[in-house]
Protein backbone atom coordinates (compact mmCIF):
# COMPACT_ATOMS: atom_id res chain seq x y z
CA UNK A 1 0.00 0.00 0.00
CA UNK A 2 1.41 3.42 -0.89
CA UNK A 3 1.29 6.27 1.57
CA UNK A 4 -1.20 8.97 0.51
CA UNK A 5 0.58 12.09 -0.73
CA UNK A 6 -1.92 14.47 0.94
CA UNK A 7 -0.87 13.36 4.45
CA UNK A 8 2.01 14.27 6.72
CA UNK A 9 4.01 11.63 8.60
CA UNK A 10 6.11 11.24 11.75
CA UNK A 11 9.23 9.16 12.33
CA UNK A 12 7.19 7.20 14.93
CA UNK A 13 4.75 6.10 12.18
CA UNK A 14 1.74 8.34 12.76
CA UNK A 15 -0.03 9.97 9.83
CA UNK A 16 -1.63 13.42 10.06
CA UNK A 17 -4.39 14.88 7.90
CA UNK A 18 -5.52 18.51 7.95
CA UNK A 19 -9.31 18.70 8.02
CA UNK A 20 -11.51 21.46 6.56
CA UNK A 21 -12.23 22.85 10.03
CA UNK A 22 -8.54 23.34 10.80
CA UNK A 23 -8.24 20.36 13.15
CA UNK A 24 -5.90 17.49 12.29
CA UNK A 25 -6.72 13.78 12.32
CA UNK A 26 -4.09 11.32 13.53
CA UNK A 27 -3.76 7.61 12.83
CA UNK A 28 -1.01 5.01 12.40
CA UNK A 29 0.52 4.18 9.06
CA UNK A 30 0.16 1.10 6.93
CA UNK A 31 3.72 0.18 7.82
CA UNK A 32 2.98 0.43 11.57
CA UNK A 33 -0.15 -1.74 11.40
CA UNK A 34 1.68 -4.24 9.22
CA UNK A 35 4.44 -4.59 11.79
CA UNK A 36 2.00 -4.99 14.67
CA UNK A 37 -0.44 -7.37 12.98
CA UNK A 38 -4.08 -7.96 13.94
CA UNK A 39 -5.31 -5.10 16.12
CA UNK A 40 -7.42 -5.96 19.15
CA UNK A 41 -7.45 -2.83 21.31
CA UNK A 42 -7.27 0.93 20.88
CA UNK A 43 -7.09 3.56 23.61
CA UNK A 44 -7.44 7.16 22.46
CA UNK A 45 -6.64 10.30 24.49
CA UNK A 46 -9.42 12.08 26.37
CA UNK A 47 -11.10 14.97 24.58
CA UNK A 48 -9.77 18.26 25.94
CA UNK A 49 -6.36 16.87 26.83
CA UNK A 50 -3.48 19.19 25.93
CA UNK A 51 -0.62 17.42 24.22
CA UNK A 52 3.00 18.33 23.65
CA UNK A 53 4.66 17.30 20.41
CA UNK A 54 6.04 13.77 20.82
CA UNK A 55 4.00 13.05 23.95
CA UNK A 56 2.66 9.49 24.43
CA UNK A 57 -1.07 9.92 24.12
CA UNK A 58 -2.69 6.74 22.78
CA UNK A 59 -2.12 3.01 22.65
CA UNK A 60 -2.77 0.39 20.02
CA UNK A 61 -2.49 -3.29 20.86
CA UNK A 62 -2.33 -6.16 18.44
CA UNK A 63 -2.51 -9.82 19.44
CA UNK A 64 1.26 -9.69 19.41
CA UNK A 65 2.21 -6.43 21.13
CA UNK A 66 1.28 -3.04 22.53
CA UNK A 67 2.55 0.16 20.92
CA UNK A 68 2.40 3.78 22.01
CA UNK A 69 1.07 6.45 19.71
CA UNK A 70 2.65 9.90 19.98
CA UNK A 71 1.22 13.38 19.42
CA UNK A 72 2.65 14.54 16.09
CA UNK A 73 2.49 18.21 17.08
CA UNK A 74 1.36 20.24 20.10
CA UNK A 75 -2.37 20.85 20.47
CA UNK A 76 -5.62 19.98 22.20
CA UNK A 77 -7.60 16.79 21.59
CA UNK A 78 -11.01 17.62 20.06
CA UNK A 79 -12.35 14.13 19.25
CA UNK A 80 -11.63 10.43 19.58
CA UNK A 81 -12.82 7.85 17.07
CA UNK A 82 -15.08 5.68 19.24
CA UNK A 83 -15.83 3.47 16.24
CA UNK A 84 -12.45 1.84 16.74
CA UNK A 85 -13.33 0.69 20.28
CA UNK A 86 -15.55 -2.08 18.97
CA UNK A 87 -13.69 -2.58 15.69
CA UNK A 88 -9.94 -2.08 16.09
CA UNK A 89 -9.41 -4.27 13.00
CA UNK A 90 -10.41 -1.23 10.91
CA UNK A 91 -6.83 -0.04 11.45
CA UNK A 92 -5.59 -3.13 9.62
CA UNK A 93 -8.24 -2.94 6.93
CA UNK A 94 -7.80 0.72 6.02
CA UNK A 95 -5.17 2.47 8.13
CA UNK A 96 -5.58 5.84 6.41
CA UNK A 97 -9.33 5.93 7.00
CA UNK A 98 -9.11 4.73 10.60
CA UNK A 99 -8.23 7.97 12.38
CA UNK A 100 -7.69 7.58 16.13
CA UNK A 101 -8.10 11.14 17.39
CA UNK A 102 -8.35 14.73 16.21
CA UNK A 103 -6.57 17.72 17.66
CA UNK A 104 -6.61 21.51 17.32
CA UNK A 105 -2.98 22.47 16.67
CA UNK A 106 -1.41 25.13 18.89
CA UNK A 107 0.46 26.34 15.88
CA UNK A 108 -0.51 25.12 12.43
CA UNK A 109 2.95 25.81 11.02
CA UNK A 110 4.26 22.97 13.24
CA UNK A 111 2.96 20.68 10.50
CA UNK A 112 5.80 21.88 8.29
CA UNK A 113 8.20 19.99 10.53
CA UNK A 114 6.61 16.64 9.61
CA UNK A 115 7.57 14.38 6.69
CA UNK A 116 5.77 14.14 3.37
CA UNK A 117 4.96 10.75 1.83
CA UNK A 118 8.24 10.49 -0.07
CA UNK A 119 10.38 11.34 2.95
CA UNK A 120 8.36 8.93 5.11
CA UNK A 121 8.84 6.08 2.64
CA UNK A 122 12.58 6.72 2.68
CA UNK A 123 12.43 6.63 6.50
CA UNK A 124 10.60 3.26 6.45
CA UNK A 125 13.10 1.87 3.95
CA UNK A 126 16.02 3.03 6.08
CA UNK A 127 14.57 1.32 9.17
CA UNK A 128 14.27 -1.95 7.26
CA UNK A 129 18.03 -2.11 6.67
CA UNK B 1 25.01 -9.50 13.95
CA UNK B 2 24.57 -13.17 14.66
CA UNK B 3 23.22 -15.42 11.95
CA UNK B 4 19.84 -16.90 12.71
CA UNK B 5 19.40 -20.64 12.50
CA UNK B 6 17.08 -21.88 9.78
CA UNK B 7 14.85 -24.92 9.60
CA UNK B 8 14.67 -26.91 6.33
CA UNK B 9 11.35 -25.13 5.67
CA UNK B 10 12.81 -21.61 5.65
CA UNK B 11 12.54 -21.16 1.88
CA UNK B 12 8.99 -22.57 1.91
CA UNK B 13 7.91 -20.02 4.54
CA UNK B 14 9.26 -17.15 2.48
CA UNK B 15 7.62 -18.53 -0.66
CA UNK B 16 4.31 -18.68 1.23
CA UNK B 17 4.56 -15.04 2.26
CA UNK B 18 5.53 -15.48 5.90
CA UNK B 19 6.62 -12.62 8.08
CA UNK B 20 9.81 -13.96 9.66
CA UNK B 21 11.06 -13.13 13.16
CA UNK B 22 13.97 -14.01 15.41
CA UNK B 23 12.54 -16.65 17.75
CA UNK B 24 15.24 -17.59 20.25
CA UNK B 25 17.91 -17.49 17.57
CA UNK B 26 15.76 -19.19 14.90
CA UNK B 27 14.45 -17.45 11.82
CA UNK B 28 10.78 -18.49 12.10
CA UNK B 29 7.41 -17.49 10.60
CA UNK B 30 5.27 -15.41 12.97
CA UNK B 31 2.35 -15.32 10.52
CA UNK B 32 1.54 -15.61 6.83
CA UNK B 33 -1.05 -12.81 6.90
CA UNK B 34 -3.58 -12.60 9.72
CA UNK B 35 -2.63 -14.33 12.95
CA UNK B 36 -6.27 -14.36 14.07
CA UNK B 37 -7.39 -16.06 10.84
CA UNK B 38 -4.68 -18.67 11.33
CA UNK B 39 -5.87 -19.28 14.88
CA UNK B 40 -9.47 -19.91 13.74
CA UNK B 41 -8.19 -22.04 10.88
CA UNK B 42 -6.71 -24.50 13.39
CA UNK B 43 -9.72 -24.49 15.73
CA UNK B 44 -12.20 -24.99 12.87
CA UNK B 45 -10.36 -26.97 10.19
CA UNK B 46 -6.63 -27.62 10.33
CA UNK B 47 -3.26 -26.02 9.91
CA UNK B 48 0.41 -27.00 9.88
CA UNK B 49 3.30 -25.74 11.97
CA UNK B 50 7.01 -25.88 11.35
CA UNK B 51 8.36 -27.27 14.61
CA UNK B 52 11.69 -28.41 13.18
CA UNK B 53 13.44 -26.19 15.72
CA UNK B 54 12.30 -28.51 18.49
CA UNK B 55 14.67 -31.40 19.19
CA UNK B 56 14.07 -35.12 19.06
CA UNK B 57 16.26 -37.16 21.40
CA UNK B 58 16.43 -40.94 21.44
CA UNK B 59 17.37 -42.70 24.67
CA UNK B 60 18.28 -46.31 23.94
CA UNK B 61 19.62 -49.28 25.82
CA UNK B 62 18.96 -51.62 28.73
CA UNK B 63 17.35 -49.92 31.69
CA UNK B 64 16.15 -46.82 29.85
CA UNK B 65 12.85 -46.86 31.75
CA UNK B 66 14.60 -46.99 35.11
CA UNK B 67 16.78 -44.06 34.07
CA UNK B 68 13.77 -41.93 33.04
CA UNK B 69 12.00 -42.89 36.27
CA UNK B 70 14.83 -41.11 38.09
CA UNK B 71 15.43 -38.29 35.56
CA UNK B 72 11.83 -37.01 35.28
CA UNK B 73 9.21 -35.69 37.70
CA UNK B 74 6.43 -37.65 36.06
CA UNK B 75 6.58 -41.42 36.36
CA UNK B 76 7.69 -43.34 33.27
CA UNK B 77 6.00 -46.38 34.81
CA UNK B 78 2.66 -44.87 33.75
CA UNK B 79 3.60 -45.92 30.21
CA UNK B 80 2.55 -49.56 29.78
CA UNK B 81 1.57 -49.78 26.11
CA UNK B 82 4.17 -49.24 23.38
CA UNK B 83 3.67 -45.90 21.67
CA UNK B 84 2.12 -44.23 24.69
CA UNK B 85 3.39 -40.75 25.53
CA UNK B 86 3.76 -38.80 28.75
CA UNK B 87 4.19 -35.09 29.45
CA UNK B 88 6.74 -34.37 32.16
CA UNK B 89 8.95 -31.78 33.74
CA UNK B 90 12.67 -32.42 34.02
CA UNK B 91 13.81 -30.83 37.27
CA UNK B 92 17.11 -29.62 38.62
CA UNK B 93 18.09 -30.85 42.12
CA UNK B 94 16.80 -27.53 43.56
CA UNK B 95 13.33 -28.37 42.18
CA UNK B 96 13.14 -25.84 39.32
CA UNK B 97 12.10 -26.81 35.82
CA UNK B 98 14.98 -27.46 33.39
CA UNK B 99 12.45 -28.15 30.64
CA UNK B 100 9.04 -29.61 29.94
CA UNK B 101 9.01 -32.43 27.45
CA UNK B 102 7.16 -35.41 26.04
CA UNK B 103 8.49 -38.95 26.26
CA UNK B 104 7.27 -41.73 23.97
CA UNK B 105 7.64 -45.32 25.17
CA UNK B 106 8.54 -47.34 22.07
CA UNK B 107 10.14 -50.39 23.71
CA UNK B 108 12.08 -51.31 26.85
CA UNK B 109 15.16 -50.47 24.77
CA UNK B 110 13.94 -47.20 23.28
CA UNK B 111 12.20 -44.07 24.57
CA UNK B 112 11.91 -41.04 22.33
CA UNK B 113 12.01 -37.60 23.97
CA UNK B 114 10.96 -34.29 22.39
CA UNK B 115 12.31 -31.15 24.03
CA UNK B 116 12.00 -27.40 23.49
CA UNK B 117 14.20 -25.61 20.96
CA UNK B 118 15.72 -23.03 23.29
CA UNK B 119 16.66 -25.57 25.96
CA UNK B 120 17.70 -28.49 23.74
CA UNK B 121 21.48 -28.23 24.16
CA UNK B 122 21.22 -27.72 27.91
CA UNK B 123 18.73 -30.61 28.21
CA UNK B 124 20.90 -33.04 26.28
CA UNK B 125 24.00 -32.10 28.28
CA UNK B 126 22.03 -32.72 31.49
CA UNK B 127 20.63 -36.04 30.29
CA UNK B 128 24.09 -37.21 29.25
CA UNK B 129 25.62 -36.12 32.53
CA UNK B 130 22.95 -37.98 34.50
CA UNK B 131 23.22 -41.04 32.26
CA UNK B 132 26.99 -41.12 32.71
CA UNK B 133 26.44 -41.36 36.48
CA UNK B 134 23.39 -43.56 36.70
CA UNK B 135 23.06 -45.49 33.44
CA UNK B 136 26.33 -45.39 31.49
CA UNK B 137 25.12 -48.19 29.20
CA UNK B 138 22.53 -45.88 27.59
CA UNK B 139 22.97 -43.93 24.41
CA UNK B 140 21.42 -40.45 24.36
CA UNK B 141 21.27 -39.27 20.76
CA UNK B 142 20.14 -35.89 19.46
CA UNK B 143 18.30 -36.69 16.22
CA UNK B 144 19.54 -33.74 14.20
CA UNK B 145 18.68 -35.74 11.08
CA UNK B 146 14.94 -35.44 11.82
CA UNK B 147 12.46 -32.69 11.06
CA UNK B 148 9.07 -32.21 12.69
CA UNK B 149 5.77 -30.81 11.45
CA UNK B 150 2.64 -30.46 13.61
CA UNK B 151 -0.68 -30.81 11.77
CA UNK B 152 -3.45 -29.69 14.09
CA UNK B 153 -7.21 -29.22 13.96
CA UNK B 154 -10.35 -31.35 13.65
CA UNK B 155 -9.46 -32.34 10.05
CA UNK B 156 -5.73 -32.75 10.63
CA UNK B 157 -5.52 -36.53 10.79
CA UNK B 158 -7.53 -37.02 7.62
CA UNK B 159 -5.22 -34.63 5.76
CA UNK B 160 -2.10 -36.44 6.98
CA UNK B 161 -3.57 -39.75 5.80
CA UNK B 162 -4.33 -38.20 2.42
CA UNK B 163 -0.67 -37.23 2.04
CA UNK B 164 0.86 -40.26 3.79
CA UNK B 165 -1.61 -43.09 3.07
CA UNK B 166 1.04 -45.66 4.01
CA UNK B 167 0.86 -44.49 7.65
CA UNK B 168 -2.90 -44.76 7.96
CA UNK B 169 -3.16 -48.35 9.08
CA UNK B 170 -0.64 -47.91 11.88
CA UNK B 171 -2.01 -44.56 13.08
CA UNK B 172 -5.78 -44.93 12.75
CA UNK B 173 -6.10 -46.58 16.12
CA UNK B 174 -3.85 -44.17 18.01
CA UNK B 175 -5.46 -42.59 21.03
CA UNK B 176 -4.52 -39.15 22.30
CA UNK B 177 -0.88 -39.20 23.50
CA UNK B 178 0.15 -42.24 21.51
CA UNK B 179 2.57 -42.59 18.61
CA UNK B 180 3.42 -45.10 15.90
CA UNK B 181 6.79 -45.67 14.31
CA UNK B 182 6.01 -46.04 10.60
CA UNK B 183 9.54 -46.44 9.30
CA UNK B 184 10.61 -43.07 7.95
CA UNK B 185 7.62 -41.38 9.50
CA UNK B 186 7.07 -41.25 13.24
CA UNK B 187 3.49 -40.14 13.79
CA UNK B 188 2.26 -39.01 17.22
CA UNK B 189 -1.22 -37.95 18.23
CA UNK B 190 0.07 -35.03 20.25
CA UNK B 191 0.24 -31.27 19.86
CA UNK B 192 0.32 -27.84 21.41
CA UNK B 193 -3.01 -26.35 20.36
CA UNK B 194 -5.79 -28.09 22.28
CA UNK B 195 -7.01 -29.63 19.03
CA UNK B 196 -6.81 -33.13 17.63
CA UNK B 197 -3.96 -33.80 15.25
CA UNK B 198 -0.58 -35.32 14.66
CA UNK B 199 3.02 -34.36 15.15
CA UNK B 200 5.04 -36.01 12.40
CA UNK B 201 8.78 -36.61 12.65
CA UNK B 202 10.51 -37.45 9.40
CA UNK B 203 13.91 -37.24 7.66
CA UNK B 204 14.97 -33.63 7.12
CA UNK B 205 15.37 -34.06 3.39
CA UNK B 206 11.71 -35.12 3.06
CA UNK B 207 10.10 -32.34 5.06
CA UNK B 208 9.81 -29.71 2.35
CA UNK B 209 7.96 -32.12 0.05
CA UNK B 210 5.70 -33.16 2.93
CA UNK B 211 4.95 -29.49 3.70
CA UNK B 212 4.02 -28.67 0.12
CA UNK B 213 1.96 -31.86 -0.24
CA UNK B 214 -0.03 -30.96 2.87
CA UNK B 215 -0.54 -27.47 1.49
CA UNK B 216 -1.77 -28.94 -1.79
CA UNK B 217 -4.24 -31.01 0.24
CA UNK B 218 -5.63 -27.79 1.69
CA UNK B 219 -3.65 -27.50 4.94
CA UNK B 220 -2.69 -23.89 5.59
CA UNK B 221 0.61 -22.87 7.19
CA UNK B 222 0.28 -21.38 10.69
CA UNK B 223 2.86 -19.10 12.30
CA UNK B 224 4.23 -18.86 15.80
CA UNK B 225 1.82 -16.02 16.60
CA UNK B 226 -1.24 -18.26 16.36
CA UNK B 227 0.71 -21.12 17.96
CA UNK B 228 1.04 -18.95 21.06
CA UNK B 229 -2.64 -17.95 21.29
CA UNK B 230 -3.74 -21.54 20.62
CA UNK B 231 -1.55 -22.98 23.37
CA UNK B 232 -2.56 -20.22 25.78
CA UNK B 233 -6.27 -20.88 25.18
CA UNK B 234 -5.54 -24.59 25.66
CA UNK B 235 -3.91 -23.77 29.02
CA UNK B 236 -0.52 -25.14 28.02
CA UNK B 237 2.63 -23.73 29.56
CA UNK B 238 5.36 -22.07 27.55
CA UNK B 239 8.85 -22.77 28.86
CA UNK B 240 10.76 -19.61 29.75
CA UNK B 241 7.53 -17.71 30.27
CA UNK B 242 5.31 -19.73 32.60
CA UNK B 243 8.16 -21.64 34.23
CA UNK B 244 11.94 -21.98 34.23
CA UNK B 245 14.72 -23.23 36.49
CA UNK B 246 13.76 -20.78 39.24
CA UNK B 247 10.14 -22.02 39.40
CA UNK B 248 8.76 -25.15 41.05
CA UNK B 249 6.43 -27.17 38.80
CA UNK B 250 3.99 -27.07 41.73
CA UNK B 251 3.77 -23.28 41.26
CA UNK B 252 3.45 -23.57 37.49
CA UNK B 253 0.23 -25.55 37.12
CA UNK B 254 2.19 -28.77 36.66
CA UNK B 255 1.32 -30.58 39.89
CA UNK B 256 -0.72 -33.09 37.87
CA UNK B 257 2.49 -34.16 36.14
CA UNK B 258 4.52 -34.54 39.31
CA UNK B 259 4.24 -37.86 41.04
CA UNK B 260 5.06 -37.30 44.72
CA UNK B 261 3.05 -40.20 46.10
CA UNK B 262 5.05 -43.19 45.03
CA UNK B 263 8.21 -44.44 46.72
CA UNK B 264 10.12 -43.56 43.59
CA UNK B 265 12.99 -41.07 43.98
CA UNK B 266 13.63 -38.57 41.20
CA UNK B 267 15.82 -35.53 40.68
CA UNK B 268 14.24 -32.56 42.45
CA UNK B 269 11.85 -34.60 44.60
CA UNK B 270 13.52 -33.78 47.92
CA UNK B 271 13.46 -30.07 47.09
CA UNK B 272 9.76 -30.19 46.21
CA UNK B 273 8.91 -31.96 49.47
CA UNK B 274 10.99 -29.50 51.47
CA UNK B 275 9.40 -26.45 49.82
CA UNK B 276 5.63 -26.73 49.64
CA UNK B 277 4.13 -24.29 47.14
CA UNK B 278 2.97 -20.85 48.31
CA UNK B 279 1.83 -19.70 44.87
CA UNK B 280 -0.13 -21.26 42.06
CA UNK B 281 -0.87 -20.72 38.41
CA UNK B 282 -4.43 -19.55 37.62
CA UNK B 283 -6.34 -18.39 34.59
CA UNK B 284 -7.45 -14.77 34.27
CA UNK B 285 -10.02 -13.14 32.05
CA UNK B 286 -9.92 -9.36 31.74
CA UNK B 287 -13.27 -7.79 32.58
CA UNK B 288 -12.26 -4.26 31.51
CA UNK B 289 -11.04 -3.26 28.06
CA UNK B 290 -7.37 -3.88 27.31
CA UNK B 291 -4.92 -6.71 26.80
CA UNK B 292 -3.22 -8.78 29.49
CA UNK B 293 0.51 -9.35 28.88
CA UNK B 294 3.34 -11.23 30.55
CA UNK B 295 4.97 -9.50 33.57
CA UNK B 296 1.98 -7.32 34.42
CA UNK B 297 1.46 -7.10 38.19
CA UNK B 298 -1.62 -8.78 39.66
CA UNK B 299 -3.04 -7.45 42.95
CA UNK B 300 -5.19 -9.85 44.97
CA UNK B 301 -6.65 -9.83 48.48
CA UNK B 302 -3.98 -12.40 49.39
CA UNK B 303 -1.04 -10.43 47.99
CA UNK B 304 0.63 -9.71 44.69
CA UNK B 305 1.23 -11.97 41.75
CA UNK B 306 2.33 -11.68 38.16
CA UNK B 307 1.03 -12.57 34.72
CA UNK B 308 3.27 -15.17 33.09
CA UNK B 309 1.52 -15.32 29.69
CA UNK B 310 -1.19 -13.01 28.43
CA UNK B 311 -2.78 -12.21 25.10
CA UNK B 312 -6.03 -11.76 23.27
CA UNK B 313 -8.08 -14.94 22.84
CA UNK B 314 -9.48 -15.07 19.31
CA UNK B 315 -11.92 -17.82 20.32
CA UNK B 316 -13.36 -15.94 23.31
CA UNK B 317 -12.74 -12.45 21.92
CA UNK B 318 -11.50 -11.44 25.35
CA UNK B 319 -8.09 -10.98 26.85
CA UNK B 320 -6.87 -14.00 28.83
CA UNK B 321 -3.78 -14.84 30.83
CA UNK B 322 -1.99 -17.31 33.03
CA UNK B 323 -0.82 -15.71 36.27
CA UNK B 324 1.19 -16.86 39.26
CA UNK B 325 -0.61 -15.69 42.41
CA UNK B 326 -0.67 -16.51 46.15
CA UNK B 327 -2.14 -19.97 46.81
CA UNK B 328 -5.18 -18.57 48.63
CA UNK B 329 -6.62 -16.95 45.49
CA UNK B 330 -9.73 -18.82 44.34
CA UNK B 331 -11.59 -19.29 41.08
CA UNK B 332 -14.27 -16.60 40.91
CA UNK B 333 -12.19 -13.97 42.72
CA UNK B 334 -11.84 -10.56 41.10
CA UNK B 335 -8.28 -9.25 41.01
CA UNK B 336 -6.65 -6.06 39.71
CA UNK B 337 -4.04 -6.02 36.97
CA UNK B 338 -1.66 -3.08 36.48
CA UNK B 339 -1.76 -2.15 32.78
CA UNK B 340 0.30 0.97 32.10
CA UNK B 341 -1.06 3.63 34.48
CA UNK B 342 -4.34 1.84 35.29
CA UNK B 343 -5.59 -0.94 37.54
CA UNK B 344 -8.04 -3.08 35.57
CA UNK B 345 -10.37 -5.80 36.87
CA UNK B 346 -9.88 -9.44 35.92
CA UNK B 347 -11.62 -12.59 37.07
CA UNK B 348 -9.84 -15.73 38.22
CA UNK B 349 -11.06 -18.67 36.14
CA UNK B 350 -10.39 -22.33 35.59
CA UNK B 351 -8.37 -23.06 32.49
CA UNK B 352 -8.10 -24.33 29.69
CA UNK B 353 -9.96 -21.44 28.12
CA UNK B 354 -10.74 -23.28 24.88
CA UNK B 355 -10.25 -26.69 23.35
CA UNK B 356 -11.58 -28.74 20.46
CA UNK B 357 -13.00 -25.75 18.64
CA UNK B 358 -14.92 -24.37 21.60
CA UNK B 359 -14.54 -21.73 24.26
CA UNK B 360 -14.89 -23.21 27.75
CA UNK B 361 -15.47 -20.06 29.68
CA UNK B 362 -18.40 -18.97 31.78
CA UNK B 363 -17.73 -15.38 32.84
Amino acid sequence: MSNPSNLKYTASHEWVRVEADGTVSVGITHHAQDLLGDMVFVESPAVGRKLKAGEECAVVESVKAAADVYAPIAGTVTAANSELDGAPEKINEDPYAAWMFRMAPDNVTDLNGLMDAVAYQAHVDSEAH
Amino acid sequence: MTTLKQTPLNAAHRAMGAKMVDFGGWDMPVNYGSQIDEHHQVRNDCGMFDVCHMRVVDAKGDGVRAFLRYLLANNADKLATPGRALYSAMLCPEGGVIDDLIIYFMSEQWFRIVVNAGTADKDIAWMKQQAAQHAPQLSITSRDDLAMVAVQGPNARAKVWQVLPQTRKATEGLINFQAADCGEYFVARTGYTGEDGFEVMLPKEKVETFWYELNKAGVKPIGLGARDTLRLEAGMNLYGQDMDESISPLEAGMAWTVDLNSERDFIGKAALLANPPTRKLVGLVLLDRGVLRGHQKVVTAQGEGEITSGSFSPTLEKSIALARVPSGVQVGDTVQVAIRDKMLAAQVVKYPFARNGKGLLNV
